[in-house]
């Protein structure tokens, strides 16, 4: 751990600081930088942690405590580039949905929660995604994959290996 | 019933209707400007109660009523919070209403913070929803370009600022002090009522929190009016002075086993067959229903014979249900196990609890422990005593919990070991013929990942 490589670039914390006015306290703004920070990272690790708690004035373990409440946000090592959710709640589970996060993580060579190792996936588990009208469903990213089938999951991870390190 | 226009969802599927031109060709905000001009907050809040409308989020808690308990004369600042955290496994309307039709929900936001004074509304947005985001967003900036949000709206005197917060995939931000503690930064720890979030809510001041179809339903009686609303659904039972009737148009989701999933509008009360054959084109591949969910995975089930109970308000409730919930209608064939149904329940609670209170974090656990063990072929009939024990101990109704996740979390373990017990039975005993009936104590299977 080095003090002088600070982990929060000015972009960085000048995107949190213009969210400021919008709140009566700065604690309110923690889940909105664990978010920025999370954009640009693909994790939190600690010292990020630490960071934010110095520019909201919180102590590191109330930041920290708020992280680990969520088990959104890794802290060990970043998400792979495409983070993929495949939903296994009821809707999506009763159209398939467990077999095609099995077929998923079985293309990519991963289990639940890894990451593929050339850093291109992940795959996670996830409760109803608000989409069951397209069971079974995954949210890569910022896109909803509608309606999977086994080829469709096998197109998606194809595609997303040959996407990695391409995007910025 | 089949002769119905949506109103809620009249914009989708209309180009660009997420537009505030579009918006405005379809009537929208010119019932605000008019209200702002010629109303006070208070006629605002006469008009919602007349209406007779109730929370759509979950609870159907009457939505004027709630508005008046925040205090008179307060001084400020009061908050709005809108939920949109949408994440009752089923429920999809939210989404739709955000995406397609922004501006709808914007105008019921403005009238609702009219109405309680809020000069700041949040709305808490469950990760999970990028399109919405950037809907939302962009209706946001046309609204506050138009004059529509920011300071002096309409020349009316009335300032509001909107915010979209964004949540991190959690169920328990969806109860409204669960969201109040995660918008202030914390864990979502729900907090004990009283102090309700009308007296002491986020940041400690008076706040009210509604849900997004409340919202869109609130802007819908401001153009249309009081009677149109109280001309759809059911009313109230002439019998019962305290059952506050049922009325609007409803936003259903339906899904799983049906050959049609979709949001679906319809009258308060429609009956669950009538949804499923009707909009649904009925139980997929020609099949028949074993069970319904009648309002998000919380309510518990419906049996193919209850499947003629109007889901409105009171309905759910008259045959065993929790209630109606989201409304969100999934479909359960004949050929699921309603073990797996279950289990698949027992997980996402015990993935969802929160961990505060210990009859909800351990049951929640133990119940997915059990029914793992019961589908490894290792279940015992004193199993289902223990679940119904679970099952009838945790939740606000028998007193042991702080919200109502693990009332959620009981009711499909109540209704399904007691509306499919048989089958329950003719599992156990068929998968574990020679241990069955021990009811000496078992080991635990290895703990679960949760929450
Ligand atoms: C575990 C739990 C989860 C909830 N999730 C939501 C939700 O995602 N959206 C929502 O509007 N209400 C949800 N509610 C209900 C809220 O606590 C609250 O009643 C509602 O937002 C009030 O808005 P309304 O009166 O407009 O319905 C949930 C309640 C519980 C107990
Ligand atoms: S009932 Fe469950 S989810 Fe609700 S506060 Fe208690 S532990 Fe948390
Ligand atoms: S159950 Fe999968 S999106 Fe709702």
């Amino acid at each position: 751990m080095t003090t002088t490589q600070r982990i929060l670039t000015p972009e960085m914390a000048a995107r949190i600081e213009a969210l400021a006015p919008r709140y009566p306290n700065r604690r309110a703004l923690t889940l909105p930088a664990l978010h920025i920070v999370n954009e640009e990272l693909r994790y939190v690790p600690y010292e990020a942690v630490v960071e934010v708690a110095q520019l909201l004035g919180l102590a590191p373990a109330e930041v920290q405590d708020t992280l680990s409440f969520y088990q959104f946000f890794p802290q060990d090592k970043p998400s792979g580039e495409t983070r993929a959710w495949v939903c296994r709640s009821v809707s999506c589970a009763l159209r398939g949905g467990e077999e095609i996060l099995d077929h998923i993580c079985h293309a990519a060579g991963i289990e639940p929660y890894g990451t593929t190792a050339d850093g291109a996936l992940t795959v996670e588990p996830a409760e109803c995604l608000g989409a069951c009208d397209f069971a079974p469903c995954m949210l890569a990213g910022k896109t909803l994959h509608k309606n999977l089938t086994k080829e469709s999951a096998e197109t998606f991870v194809r595609d997303a290996r040959a996407r990695a390190g391409k995007s910025s | 019933m089949t002769t119905f226009q949506p109103v809620l969802l009249e914009a989708v599927g209309v180009a660009g209707s997420h537009t505030l031109a579009s918006y405005r060709s379809r009537g929208g905000y010119a019932p605000l400007e008019r209200l702002l001009k010629e109303k006070q907050p208070t006629d605002v809040i006469e008009l919602v109660k007349a209406s007779g409308l109730r929370g759509r989020g979950g609870a159907g808690f009457p939505t004027g009523l709630k508005w008046t308990f925040l205090p008179k004369d307060h001084p400020g600042p009061i908050y709005l919070c809108i939920n949109a955290d949408e994440s009752e496994p089923g429920t999809f309307n939210n989404r739709i209403l955000m995406e397609d039709d922004p501006h709808q929900v914007i105008e019921g936001i403005i009238l609702s913070a009219f109405a309680t004074r809020a000069t700041t509304a949040y709305l808490y947005l469950r990760y999970e929803y990028p399109q919405c985001w950037d809907r939302l967003q962009g209706a946001i900036d046309e609204a506050y370009a138009a004059g529509l949000l920011g300071k002096n709206i309409q020349g009316s005197g009335f300032s509001l600022d909107l915010y979209l917060h964004r949540g991190a995939a959690a169920y328990i931000c969806g109860e409204e002090t669960g969201l109040i503690e995660s918008l202030e930064g914390k864990r979502a720890w729900p907090r004990i009522k009283p102090p309700f979030p009308a007296i002491e809510g986020l940041f400690r001041k008076p706040t009210v929190v509604n849900n997004i179809e409340t919202m869109a339903c609130v802007a819908q009686i401001a153009r249309r009016g009081v009677d149109w609303f109280r001309s759809i659904g059911v009313p109230s039972d002439p019998n019962n002075p305290r059952d506050p009737g049922s009325y609007g148009p409803k936003l259903y989701c339906l899904s799983g086993h049906v050959e049609r999933p979709g949001c679906y509008e319809a009258p308060l009360g429609i009956t669950a067959r009538q949804l499923i054959d009707g909009h649904g084109g009925g139980v997929w591949k020609g099949r028949k229903a074993k069970a319904v969910i009648p309002g998000g995975i919380s309510m518990g089930l419906l049996t193919e014979a209850e499947l003629d109970t109007p889901l409105d308000f009171a309905g759910p409730g008259k045959v065993g249900c929790l209630g109606l919930g989201t409304a969100a209608v999934v479909v359960i064939d004949e050929t699921v196990s309603i073990v797996d149904f279950l289990h698949n329940s027992c997980r996402f609670f015990a993935h969802e609890s929160c961990g505060q209170c210990t009859p909800c974090r351990e049951g929640t656990a133990w119940s997915l422990r059990m029914l793992e063990r019961i589908r490894a072929g290792k279940g015992r009939l004193k199993d289902l005593e223990l679940l119904a024990e679970i099952g009838n101990t945790m939740g606000m109704m028998p007193g042991s919990t702080i919200c109502g996740l693990a009332d959620g979390a009981a009711w499909p373990i109540k209704n399904a070991i007691k509306k499919f017990r048989g089958e329950f039975e003719d599992y156990i005993k068929r998968t574990n013929p020679s241990g069955w009936m021990v009811t000496d104590p078992v080991p635990a299977l290895p703990i679960v990942g949760a929450h």
